[in-house]
């Protein structure tokens, strides 16, 4: 967590665990992130108690989508992705902006260091401009790649660095990791 | 009668050359050859362009300026100059340069680190340096530290501190060893330790907590390390490695580039199982479309017989 040059924290972490089959990730102003997952929280524990159960990943998705739309004008100065299981137990990643614009895809990136790792997304995960057919890879090459990515930014983006936090989502369960990175 | 009409126009730009006039003087006029020094032409409508961008909310594409958002430090010690730097550059967030110098040459006993933008610094060495090269030319002696700080000061303050550069000159003449740091806007102080740019205040700190006077070259050069360490890591504008250049009394110089390497990244890279897709194979991308040009129509000229005399 940073101001212009100055680092605030080196571990701040920026996933917060929803259920135990999602998991959101926000970047962007601390504040309106720490109060989105507040409210977020309230929300589902509220239709837990009303409806019986966990909410469902593509519910959570919409909920968030609403819960900024709410704030249309003043919004959260937050830029989510929402990452989980939904009810086939298939992986699902949703890419939101700071007012609820969801789009379901198959990997997103946000942040200062988007525009460095978009691109590398697009040719080793979505295998773009690629000819060869796309491998179906493991949770393990999937948490290594992540790796490689981030060490990549790091040396770029002066705002990315000290720690990652990996959160792999299966049907097993949830599996956290943190990997140091350079503290520059 | 004629009637005379008479026209005022303004020609102050155009200047009046006779038919007569020699070939080159008149194609001088019709295209004016660029001037050296600074052209402040474009700051006006530059001005006006990010006024009027900003008004109407869109982003302005003005060029991005490389900057050594930076750690530099010098301080003095028994039997010289230590200078430390960082090695990162910057173009706003992004990493520009991982790797770049930013203690350059300035005289064979006098070196200068350099913060602020890239251009100007690297100028502005270059720019003292020649001119105090001239100099010993004409004087034959040798430089002095302080000539290097006034030139560098009287040319800051000639362009009140549109040149941003902040820089840190140290060295040793006849008169010892000297260390002068040069603020943007042309004022500079004779210190015994200093440090410039972004993460000054990170080095400060730890130079202001272990420097004494009269310290050997392996404390002045810890401490110039630990200073710009403490800049790398705490200071989002430098990064990378430390550079450090000790001039001795003795007229010896040692520049090290890369003293400390603290943030190699091989050693992180060595600790992923890379995917071996970012191998990409040769033909991965698919070729829409080739065309071929011929560019150069290669003859066989065989050389023309020597003139007989």
């Amino acid at each position: 967590m940073s101001t212009e040059y100055q680092i605030l924290s080196r571990d701040q972490t920026k996933i917060h665990k929803l259920t135990e089959k999602c998991s959101l990730l926000s970047a962007g102003c601390r504040a309106d992130m720490d109060a989105l997952w507040k409210v977020l929280d309230a929300k589902m524990v509220m239709y837990k108690y009303s409806i019986g159960k966990e909410m469902a990943s593509p519910a959570v998705a919409q909920l968030l989508s609403n819960t900024l739309y709410y704030k249309r004008f003043f919004p959260y100065y937050s830029f989510n992705v929402l990452a989980g299981l939904d009810e086939n137990g298939k992986g699902a990643v949703y890419d939101y902006d700071a007012i609820g614009s969801m789009e379901k895809k198959e990997y997103s990136a946000s942040g200062s260091g988007t525009s460095f790792v978009i691109p590398a997304l697009d040719n080793l995960i979505g295998f773009k401009t690629r000819t060869e057919p796309k491998p179906i890879r493991s949770v393990d090459e999937c948490i290594e790649l992540v790796k490689d990515l981030f060490v990549s930014i790091g040396e770029r983006d002066i705002y990315t660095g000290d720690a990652i936090e990996i959160c792999a989502i299966t049907s097993a369960g949830m599996k956290t990791e943190i990997f140091q990175l350079k503290r520059d | 009668k004629v009637l005379n009409v008479i026209f005022t126009v303004n020609l102050t730009h155009l200047k009046m050359i006779e038919d007569s006039a020699p070939l080159f003087i008149r194609e001088q006029a019709l295209n004016p050859k660029p001037q050296g020094g600074f052209n402040f032409e474009n700051w006006h409508r530059n001005e006006r362009l990010q006024n009027e961008f900003r008004a109407k909310g869109i982003s302005s594409n003005l060029p991005k300026v490389m900057l050594t958002g930076t750690t530099i430090c010098g301080c003095v010690y028994k039997d010289g100059v230590v200078l430390g730097a960082d090695t990162r550059a910057t173009g706003g967030s992004e990493v520009a340069d991982k790797n770049c110098e930013k203690i350059g040459y300035i005289a064979p006993n006098i070196y200068c680190g350099g913060a602020g933008t890239a251009g100007d610094t690297f100028q502005m060495k270059k720019l003292v340096s020649s001119q105090l090269d001239l100099l010993r030319l004409s004087t034959g002696t040798q430089s002095r530290v302080v000539t290097a700080n006034t030139i560098l000061k009287q040319q800051l303050f000639k362009h009140q501190g549109h040149i941003s550069a902040a820089l840190i000159v140290g060295g040793v003449d006849c008169t010892g060893p000297h260390l002068y740091n040069i603020y943007p806007h042309g004022s500079s102080n004779k210190v015994p330790f200093c440090t410039m740019g972004s993460g000054s205040l990170a080095a400060i700190s730890v130079m202001e907590s272990t420097y004494k006077p009269d310290m050997t070259e392996e404390e002045a050069v810890e401490m110039a390390k630990e200073a710009i360490l403490s800049g790398i890591f705490n200071d989002l504008g430098s990064g990378s490695n430390c550079d450090i250049t000790i001039i001795r009394c003795s007229g010896e110089v040692t520049r090290t580039r890369g003293f400390e390497k603290p943030n190699d990244t091989k050693l992180l890279r060595d600790k992923i199982r890379h995917p071996k897709e970012l191998v990409v194979p040769s033909g991965s991308t698919k070729v829409l479309e080739s065309s071929f040009l011929k560019y150069i129509d290669v003859q066989d000229v065989t050389a023309p017989e020597p003139m007989m005399i």
